[in-house]
């Protein structure tokens, strides 16, 4: 493999980052332009927006991204002893194993504490035990 | 000039650029997609170098799932807020001279020696970082590094449950578990 | 081969590439609506060209004369940037799919296949984990409630279901040894009716799993809550409109079409089959017709699933990611495992 496979690869990156801002900006200019200050408010099916856009994600979104990461590395390690697969032999599959196991382990941790729960109803109900203080608050 | 030089030019320029973005963008998202430039970048020297493996591992990991995870940091903590600018660490400015200074002179120092892996980084004959060489050394050598990354990836997964989730206690959680709740409650409780 | 013939084959290969993509979304689309007509009971689209064929571009021709809004908060170098970083890593995954047998071309073997990468594999995935970044940009610059939450529903399903497909995929490597697409093409050919053992569709579940998790990653029905209006009106690219908006459209179908080739590639031995004892200079023919009928019954199950399936809830949908398919996969990554090294080198203890 030399620098010369990826030529093509370079060459259609050009072409659709091209294409692409070409054609917007050829639409830009054909297109009318009639901004009204009713079209260019956020879209929020006809009401006038009334709060401004949340500015924070919840937390979980953030442990699913680390969750990927995780996911990711093993993806990577697993792909290169699959390649290997016959000269490592049993052994490969033991070291393998091992790392699989731990993750898949990893995974359970992660399940009981809850992390994976995406249900409302079901969060709900841990908090109450957990943090009675915290529904109060909400309640208030 | 080769090809070579004129794509090591190019790049070399970019992940500069991309670095420069992300120490001076005012917004967070930008410097977030200036890193990534930089990332990019890094990704098309391994290529230059013939690490195609490690090229490609390098836009999957680091520019595809670490700079997402930055990316929903950066949005989780909220962009728009106001920051606190006051800087808590006493010396701060001197402190990151001197850290950068030290910082390329170890670079300088490491660029020619070979103590860092023990291996030479280029050697001749190329084709050093297909993924079968990577698999020969990290099954074969480096078996035991390799089975502590596993390790380190449950604590990774441990500190993100220590920092997201409130519930502390696997007994608190056990309870919560058990705690019976109502049929026909539920939409009370989503509507919380 | 000279500088400039290399130069010359990449521009080429490139530029059918790229006209055979813009063709086929119009193709899908069209065979899209009118599939899901018939599934519910409806003409679908008849006016424009034979059988309303033409539908597709006549939408785009309005779209670009159409009024590209710029809502008055979004943050415009991301806003404008994000259809370009959708299109174009849909456009780049096709590169390295091989639709038909290399042919050969006076002295030259030329591939059908835009290039041919050993970590061909590995360079899909890192490109599908990029197409996140439209999402989250077009979100989050649009400046606007809708878009923002659909941008984090839809990063956050698209890289869970990430990790399925590439876990999927291990079986797969594991299987031919190799993840150079086209060494994984020629690992599946065989004579016609063997095809059967030969094909990875031997790897059912991964099939599956890379199948369930490709519709979840396009974000199509019932997959699709990025776009579920009765929640967040259009997702993402609510606040796009115009040609930009076209955009977003074509990189779904392209993303929609390189779904089901890659799992034609990877699972039903891509442009392999029968040839029928054709002769040689028309046996070229067939690879080809091969490669996209098995393309297009994929589609057509998109198409099926989507006119079949309701929509799922968020917290369904997360839930069937992680808690489902990817234990799933994790288990039948170990149990292919052993019988593939059974069967190669005897049981560990004899």
């Amino acid at each position: 493999m030399t620098l010369a496979d990826y030529l093509p690869i370079a060459l259609m990156f050009v072409l659709g980052v091209g294409f692409a801002s070409v054609a917007m900006y050829f639409s830009w200019r054909i297109a009318p332009k009639k901004p009204t200050p009713e079209k260019l408010a956020p879209y929020e099916c006809g009401i006038v927006p009334l709060q401004e856009p949340a500015q924070r994600f919840p937390v979980k979104f953030y442990m699913v991204a680390m969750l990927f990461v995780i996911f990711d590395v093993e993806i990577i390690f697993l792909f290169a002893w699959a390649v290997r697969f016959d000269q490592f032999g049993w052994a490969g599959i033991a070291a393998v194993g091992i790392f699989v196991a731990l993750l898949i382990e990893t995974l359970v941790y992660v399940w009981k504490r809850g992390a994976l729960d995406w249900n409302v109803a079901r969060r709900a109900r841990y908090r109450r035990v957990v943090a009675p203080e915290r529904v109060q608050e909400e309640a208030a | 000039m080769t090809a070579e030089t004129v794509v090591f030019v190019i790049f070399a320029l970019a992940a500069l650029a991309g670095a420069l973005t992300m120490v001076t963008a005012r917004n967070p998202v930008y410097s977030a997609m200036g890193l990534l430039t930089t990332m990019f970048s890094i990704a098309v020297f391994f290529v230059l170098n013939d690490a195609h493996f490690v090229a490609a591992v390098h836009v999957l990991i680091y520019a595809g799932a670490v700079m997402t995870l930055f990316l929903f940091v950066i949005m989780l903590i909220g962009v728009d807020k106001a920051e606190d600018i006051r800087e808590s660490i006493p010396f701060q400015r001197p402190m990151a001279v001197v850290l950068g200074a030290g910082l390329f002179v170890l670079v300088l120092v490491a660029g020619r020696a070979s103590w860092v892996t023990g291996t030479r980084a280029v050697e001749e004959g190329g084709a050093l970082g297909t993924i079968e060489n990577v698999a020969d050394e990290l099954f074969g050598v480096w078996l035991l590094p390799f089975e502590a990354t596993v390790l380190l990836l449950t604590i990774a997964a441990v500190g993100t449950i220590a920092l997201a989730q409130f519930l502390d206690k696997p007994r608190e959680l056990a309870a919560a578990r058990e705690a019976e709740i109502a049929p026909g409650h539920e939409d009370e409780e989503r509507a919380e | 081969m000279t500088g400039w013939e290399t130069l010359l084959t990449a521009a080429i290969k490139v530029a059918v590439a790229f006209a055979l993509l813009l063709s086929l979304t119009i193709v899908l689309v069209w065979f899209e609506r009118k599939i899901v007509a018939d599934m519910q009971n409806r003409l679908g689209p008849t006016r424009a060209g034979p059988y309303g064929m033409l539908q597709t571009v006549a939408d785009g021709v309005k779209l670009l004369f159409k009024e590209s809004v710029t809502p008055r908060r979004v943050e415009f170098a991301l806003y404008i940037a994000a259809p370009i970083a959708a299109l174009v890593p849909a456009l780049l995954i096709f590169l390295v799919i091989p639709i038909g047998r290399p042919f050969t071309l006076g002295d030259r073997v030329i591939d059908l296949a835009g290039t041919d990468l050993n970590v061909a594999v590995l360079y899909v995935l890192a490109l599908s984990s990029l197409a996140v970044y439209a999402v989250v940009l077009a979100g989050w610059s649009s400046g606007s409630k809708y878009p923002l939450l659909g941008a984090v529903r839809a990063s956050a399903q698209m890289i869970s279901y990430e990790a399925a497909m590439g876990l999927a995929l291990v079986p797969v490597i594991l299987f031919t040894g190799t993840t150079s697409i086209r060494a994984i093409v020629d690992a599946q050919a065989g004579e016609f009716l063997s095809f059967l053992g030969i094909w990875n569709i031997v790897l059912v579940p991964s099939f599956l799993i890379f199948f369930i998790a490709g519709v979840a990653e396009t974000n199509r029905a019932p997959f699709d809550l990025v776009e579920a209006e009765s929640e967040i009106v259009g997702g993402y690219h609510t606040e796009y409109s115009g040609f930009r908006f076209a955009l977003f459209f074509l990189a779904e179908y392209i993303n929609i079409f390189n779904i089901s080739a890659l799992t034609t590639t990877l699972f039903l031995g891509g442009w392999h089959g029968p040839t029928f004892g054709a002769p040689e200079w028309l046996a070229w023919v067939f690879p080809i017709v091969w490669f996209f009928v098995k393309t297009v019954a994929l589609v057509f199950v998109f198409v099926w699933i989507r006119a079949s399936l309701p929509r799922m809830r968020y917290d369904q949908l997360m839930q069937f990611g992680w808690k489902r398919l990817i234990p799933l996969t994790l288990v039948w990554i170990i149990l292919s495992t052993v019988a593939i090294g059974f069967r190669r080198f005897g049981a560990p203890w004899g």
